[in-house]
């Protein structure tokens, strides 16, 4: 696996799960929509995005839909790196 | 006709999806006052059912109380029936400020203010104090009212795990660059029962230069040697500078929120909070009465003791046969089942041997936790708790639970 898509994992992993919670994530495992970000603890996460690559993500385009799984959230962070 | 009957189809196809994800939610229509026991009329149309109700927010039995009733109908006859005017306008009698100042006096804070409801104080304190270079740090399990008075506040959101420390500590760091940190949490949360560590809150807090705000609605009145609240049992009395709670579940169970607090937040929601400034007032017997409620119970603690002896014993009974429980010590008291269809059927199994308890799952708590929660209540004698556990037992039986672990359930049942 690549490495933005370790990291971000790495961070979802530490960031939503409980120490006791042995739930198994993996870059297409549905995050929101499965139960394991709530839209509203999302906001770290893209807060994590934009200081870990420099970015900026408008609200806009933060939607759960596009948070939902790591793989959905490297293919936008690598848009706005490319821009 | 703009609401056309294409319109009609695609709302009541909405309803027929939440049907069928079993999502849907149907009243029980009760017809007997709030109590130990209630009479019920489920589903609609059929013949009332006599049970013992362990899923009320009556903490301190006080719901269905002569004196708190007197009280009311005296406020009924001497201040009237209704306002007819938000607080600013007309609506403040002088028995609103006099219950202002007792919920002052008890919650141990500078000053407070009434909402219509703690749901309308919760919405509206947020915005009220708070502007976009400040942000909030929310417990993830806090009540559905604060996250939508977060989402009402243009300040920064954040959140940690729930009651862990280490990630608060981690996001006060993260957040030094703000004008202002406020630490969100409830007192006693109301799905798993468990306090908030406020003594430890308070203590980062004052490290990290942050104010902290808790919800104590499943906490005032009982909580605490003398039931001031969640602040007082963590022994930080005086120590949180914002403080909602609610008149609507130990403290009389009518209705009315309020926010406490320190002088200048709650006179900034007293300009600013928009429910305050756009909802009518109180009504004057629930004032009244709830006025009865703190002479009540500053007069004696015997209310908060039963209530406590009761979860005790309760907590004790359930142990005993071999349920799984959420660890706590707060009247809610949560029996684990994990999986939602198995909460689901061993509610309606309870119900049917005379017993009200809910069934709650995912989306109202985390997936995979699903439980039957139980609340006790002053109100409750001895023998109402003792016919519960029977029926507990047999269903427990039933469904082969009982001194089951938490793998072992999962294991038959599944999530
Ligand atoms: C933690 C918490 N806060 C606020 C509320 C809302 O209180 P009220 O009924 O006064 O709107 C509730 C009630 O469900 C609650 O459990």
């Amino acid at each position: 696996m690549d490495d933005m898509k370790q990291v971000i994992l790495d961070y979802v992993k530490r960031e939503y799960l409980e120490e006791d919670d042995d739930t198994e994530i993996d870059e297409s495992t549905p995050l929101i929509t499965g139960g394991i970000v709530d839209s509203f603890s999302m906001v770290s996460l893209k807060r994590f995005l934009e200081k870990k690559y420099g970015i900026q993500i408008p609200d806009a385009d933060a939607s759960p839909q596009v948070f939902d799984t790591v793989n959905n959230i490297v293919v936008l962070v690598n848009r706005y790196l490319e821009k | 006709m703009a609401y056309s009957n294409l319109a009609r189809e695609v709302f009541q196809q909405e309803v027929n999806n939440l049907r069928e994800a079993g999502l849907f939610k149907e009243e029980r229509h009760i017809h007997a006052p709030q109590d130990a026991e209630i009479e019920v009329e489920f589903p609609a149309g059929s013949s009332l059912k006599r049970v013992i109700n362990m899923c009320a927010n009556n903490y301190l039995g006080l719901s269905n109380n002569p004196e708190v009733i007197g009280a009311a109908k005296d406020g009924l006859n001497q201040y009237g029936y209704g306002m007819s005017s938000v607080r600013f306008i007309c609506g403040t009698q002088n028995i609103h400020r006099e219950l202002e100042k007792r919920l002052t006096e008890f919650l141990g804070t500078e000053d407070t203010l009434l909402f219509p409801s703690c749901m309308d104080a919760n919405a509206g304190v947020f915005e009220a104090i708070l502007n976009d270079q400040d942000v909030m740090i929310a417990d993830r399990l806090v009540h559905a009212s604060i996250v939508d008075g977060m989402r009402l506040c243009n300040a920064m959101r954040d959140t940690f795990k729930h009651s862990d420390m280490g990630h608060l500590e981690e996001k006060l760091q993260d957040h030094q660059d703000k004008r202002y940190r406020i630490i969100i949490t409830d007192g006693v949360f109301s799905m798993d029962g468990d306090l908030a560590r406020l003594d430890e809150i308070v203590e980062l807090a004052e490290k990290y230069d942050s104010m902290v705000f808790v919800d104590d609605s499943h906490a005032s009145g009982f909580i605490g040697k003398t039931g001031r609240g969640t602040h007082e049992h963590c022994g930080v009395l005086g120590k949180i500078d914002l403080i909602t709670t609610t008149l609507g579940k130990a403290l009389g169970g009518a209705s009315g929120g309020c926010v406490s607090g320190r002088t200048e937040l709650v006179e900034l929601c007293r300009q600013r909070a928009r429910p305050y400034l756009f909802s009518n007032a109180v009504a004057p017997m629930i004032i009244t009465g709830a006025l009865k409620v703190f002479e009540l119970i500053s007069g004696s603690t015997e209310r908060r003791d039963k209530l406590e002896e009761n979860t005790i014993y309760w907590r004790r009974l359930l142990t005993e046969v071999g349920f799984d429980l959420k660890k706590g010590e707060s009247p809610i008291v949560p029996v684990m089942l994990y999986n939602a269809k198995l909460a689901q059927d061993m509610a309606r199994d309870l119900y049917a041997e005379g017993i009200y308890a809910i069934g709650f799952f995912f989306p109202v708590v985390p997936r995979g936790q699903a439980r039957i929660r139980t609340q006790l209540s002053a109100a409750h004698e001895k023998h109402h708790l003792d016919k519960a556990l029977e029926a507990f037992v047999k269903v427990g039986k039933k469904f082969d639970i009982l001194g089951k672990s938490k793998k072992e359930i999962i294991a038959k049942y599944g999530m």
